[in-house]
C-alpha cells in the first residue's frame, strides 16, 4: 500500500537530539523511537551523531555508542520507514559513509556551510553510486544573501542531490525570510526543497509553514523538539498543523503524539524551553550546538553565557566551530579582568 | 659555503610562494620553476626574479642540461607527483612532496626531521598537520598522549579547489600522522571553511588526553612553550592564542598562524605554513650535506 504525502517529515530527534543528551544514545533507546516512529508512518528518520558521522569527538563531544551501532539497530526496526545519516565533510568521510550504506542507511544529507557547498561533491555523488538517496543541506543560511543560497544550492543541485535543504540553524528566520527565499529556490531549482527549522525564537512553527506554502516539500522536526539549542519544529505538532491545512503527510497524529508523550519525553535530560541562551542563539544568528558549549565556558571563565554567543555571532562564527566558545569566554574573562583593574 | 640547488614545480600559489621563500634562504639556491603553462603568473614571477622559468613540466627541466637541481619541491598534485617523484629518483634528485601523495614519510621539522636526513622523498603531511603535530608531539614527550584530535579552522578564501575536492584526503591524512609523527595512540582531525570577511587567520586547536596518571602541567606548559619558539623559529606567525587550558588528563592548546604575506596574503596561514615546513626540511638538507662533504 503506497501511502499519499503531500510532504515527507524527516524526524531528527534522534540525529539533532543527540546534542541534547550529549551524544549518550543508547541502542535500545534508539530502538524504541524507531519502531515507534515507523509505526506512526514517519517516512525517513535520521540518526546520527549530533554533528554527523564521524562527529563523535572532543570538539563536538564522544557518543557512548558508536554511530554505526546506532545506525544499524534503527535499520534493523525500520520497516518501511528509511534511515537518514548526516555527514559533515571535513568531519566524516566516504569511509563512514559506505559503511553507514552497507548497514542499512538509505538516505545521506550532506551537510555543509551556506557557502561551501563545493565540498560535497564527492560524497553526493559516492551517496547516489551507493544507492541512497542524497540531500545538500546548507546550514547557516541565514549567513548569506538570496543570491548566494541560490547559487550554492543549484551546485548542490548539479553534483546530483535530489533534495536541497535551506537550514535555519542558528533559528534566525522570520517566515517572511523564509518565504522570499524558499520561493526563489522554489523557481530556480528543479529539485524537491526542503526546510529544516530551531524553535531558538519560537518561529520554527511559522517558518515551517512559511516553506511549505513557498513550495518545500520536505520538512523537518523534531518529536518534544528534541534538538539543539530550543529544538526544531515540533514534530507531533507540526502533523496537527498539516492536517488542519488539509496537507497529508501519511504520519498518524495520535501516535506520533503517544510516542513523543512517553516514549521520547523520559529520555530528555530537561524539558524543552526557550531558555535566555537559547533566545539569544536566535537573536544573534549563532550555531544552535552553541549554547550548551558556551553555558559550559561561561561558567568556566566567569563571564555571561550571553555575551559569549553575542560576540560569537559578532565574528561569524560557523557550525562546527565549538573550540571559538573557549577561545572567545577566555578574551571576554581576560577583558573583564583588564577593566576591573 | 655552497648552496644546495633547487627547483620548484607548480607554478600556482603554493610554487609563488616558495619560490619568494626560498629567495631568501641561506642555503638554498633557487635554479628553476617549473610548470605547464606558459601563460601562468608564477612563470613570469619567476622569469622577472630571474630564475629559469620551465613551461614543459618537469620533463623538460630534466631535458636541459644547463639547468640542475639537487633538490625539488613538488607543489601539483597526488597525480602528478607520482610521476615526478619517479623520473627525479632516476637522477637522484631528492623530492619534498607538498601533494598528498605521500609516497615518502610524513614530516614535520619540528618533531621528526632528523630521523628522515636520509630518505630521497619527504610529505609535507597537512597545513593542519603542520600547525598542530608539533603541540601533539610537544604533549607526547613529556606524558603519553593517549588519544590527539585536532581542529583546523581556514579561511574560505585560502582553501583552493585541490583541497576543496579532496576533503577527505585532509581528515584522513593528519589523522594518521597525529598518530605516526605526533606520537597519539590514536588520532583524529576535523577541518573547517569560514567565509567571514574580512578572512580569518588560520586557527587550531589541540585537544590531547594523557594516559591517566602522567598529567604534568608544568612539564607540559614548559614542553609546549619550547615547541612553540621551535616552530616559530620557520614560521613567525605562529603563536598560541592563550595559554594551555587543563581539565583532567585532556589538554587543550589554542594556536593561530599568521601568514608572512610573501606571496600569499596573511590570512593564509595554512598556506604559509606549508610552504615555510618545506623550505626548513629542505635546509635541514642542505646542512646535513654540507656536514657530509666538510
Amino acid at each position: 500500500m503506497t501511502i499519499e504525502r503531500d510532504i515527507i517529515i524527516t524526524e531528527v530527534a534522534l540525529r539533532d537530539g543527540s546534542h541534547a543528551v550529549r551524544h549518550q544514545y543508547t541502542v535500545e533507546q534508539v530502538v524504541n523511537v524507531t519502531k515507534a516512529l515507523a509505526d506512526a508512518g514517519v517516512p525517513y528518520i535520521e540518526v546520527t551523531h549530533g554533528d554527523g558521522l564521524a562527529g563523535s569527538s572532543l570538539q563536538f563531544g564522544l557518543s557512548k555508542v558508536n554511530d554505526m551501532e546506532l545506525i544499524e539497530a534503527a535499520a534493523s526496526v525500520a520497516g518501511d520507514s528509511k534511515v537518514a545519516v548526516l555527514l559533515l565533510p571535513g568531519v566524516g568521510t566516504l569511509t563512514e559513509l559506505k559503511e553507514a550504506a552497507s548497514l542499512g542507511a538509505k538516505m545521506v544529507r550532506v551537510a555543509t556551510h551556506v557557502t561551501e557547498a563545493d565540498v560535497a561533491p564527492q560524497h553526493i555523488a559516492m551517496g547516489k553510486e551507493l544507492g541512497m538517496e542524497a540531500v545538500g543541506f546548507l546550514m547557516m543560511s541565514h549567513m548569506a544573501p538570496v543570491e548566494k543560497l541560490v547559487e550554492q544550492a543549484k551546485l548542490m543541485e548539479s553534483y546530483g542531490a535530489d533534495i536541497v535543504y535551506m537550514t535555519d540553524s542558528a533559528g534566525y528566520f522570520l517566515p517572511e525570510q523564509v518565504t522570499e527565499r524558499i520561493s526563489r529556490l522554489r523557481q530556480e531549482l528543479k529539485c524537491e526543497i526542503g526546510f529544516h527549522g530551531h524553535n531558538n525564537l519560537s518561529m520554527a512553527m511559522a517558518n515551517s509553514v512559511a516553506a511549505i506554502k513557498a513550495g518545500a516539500t520536505r520538512i523537518d522536526g523534531s518529536v518534544r523538539c528534541f534538538g539543539a539549542g530550543a529544538g526544531n519544529t515540533q514534530t507531533e505538532a507540526l502533523i496537527a498543523v498539516c492536517e488542519r491545512m488539509g496537507i497529508k503527510t501519511g504520519i498518524d497524529l495520535y501516535k506520533i503524539e503517544d510516542l513523543a508523550e512517553e516514549i521520547v519525553a523520559p529520555l530528555l535530560p530537561v524539558t524543552p524551553t526557550i531558555t535566555r541562551e537559547a533566545i539569544t542563539l536566535g537573536y544573534a544568528g549563532v550555531y544552535s550546538t552553541f549554547a550548551y558549549h558556551a553555558k559550559r565556558a561561561a561558567a568556566q571563565f566567569g563571564v555571561d553565557a550571553r555575551d559569549v554567543l553575542i560576540e560569537l555571532g559578532r565574528r561569524q562564527v560557523v557550525g562546527g566551530q565549538e573550540d571559538m566558545i573557549i577561545d572567545v569566554a577566555a578574551e571576554l574573562a581576560k577583558g573583564k579582568t583588564v577593566a576591573s583593574k | 659555503m655552497a648552496k644546495l640547488k633547487a627547483a620548484i614545480i607548480g607554478s600556482g600559489n603554493i610554487g609563488t610562494d616558495l619560490m619568494v621563500k626560498l629567495g631568501r634562504s641561506e642555503h638554498l639556491e633557487l635554479t628553476a620553476v617549473i610548470g605547464i603553462d606558459p601563460q601562468s603568473d608564477g612563470l613570469r614571477r619567476a622569469k622577472e626574479a630571474g630564475y629559469a622559468g620551465v613551461d614543459t613540466g618537469i620533463d623538460g627541466f630534466l631535458a636541459d642540461p644547463t639547468l640542475e637541481a639537487d633538490i625539488i619541491f613538488d607543489a601539483t598534485s597526488a597525480k602528478a607527483h607520482i610521476y615526478n617523484d619517479k623520473v627525479c629518483q632516476e637522477r637522484g634528485i631528492k623530492m619534498i612532496d607538498l601533494t598528498p601523495a605521500a609516497i615518502g614519510p610524513y614530516v614535520s621539522p619540528a618533531v621528526n626531521i632528523d630521523e628522515h636526513l636520509n630518505k630521497n622523498n619527504i610529505n609535507m603531511i597537512t597545513c593542519g598537520g603542520q600547525a598542530t603535530i608539533p603541540m601533539v608531539a610537544a604533549i607526547n614527550r613529556v606524558a603519553n598522549v593517549v588519544y590527539g584530535e585536532i581542529v583546523a579552522t581556514i579561511s574560505s578564501k585560502s582553501a583552493g579547489p585541490g583541497t576543496r575536492a579532496n576533503i577527505d584526503e585532509f581528515t584522513e591524512t593528519t589523522s594518521q600522522a597525529i598518530e605516526v609523527v605526533g606520537g597519539a595512540d590514536k588520532g583524529k582531525a576535523i577541518i573547517i571553511l569560514n567565509p567571514a570577511e574580512p578572512p580569518i587567520m588560520m586557527r587550531n586547536t589541540v585537544y590531547a588526553l594523557v594516559e591517566e596518571g602522567k598529567m604534568n602541567e608544568q612539564a607540559i606548559r614548559e614542553s609546549i612553550a619550547e615547541m612553540e619558539k621551535t616552530v616559530q623559529s620557520y614560521v613567525p606567525g605562529y603563536h598560541l592564542r592563550t595559554e594551555p587550558i587543563f581539565e583532567g588528563n585532556k589538554v587543550t592548546v589554542l594556536i593561530e598562524v599568521k601568514g608572512a604575506g610573501d606571496y600569499l596574503p596573511e590570512y593564509s596561514g595554512n598556506l604559509d605554513i606549508m610552504t615555510s615546513a618545506a623550505v626548513r626540511v629542505a635546509e635541514e638538507f642542505a646542512k646535513n650535506t654540507q656536514k657530509e662533504t666538510v
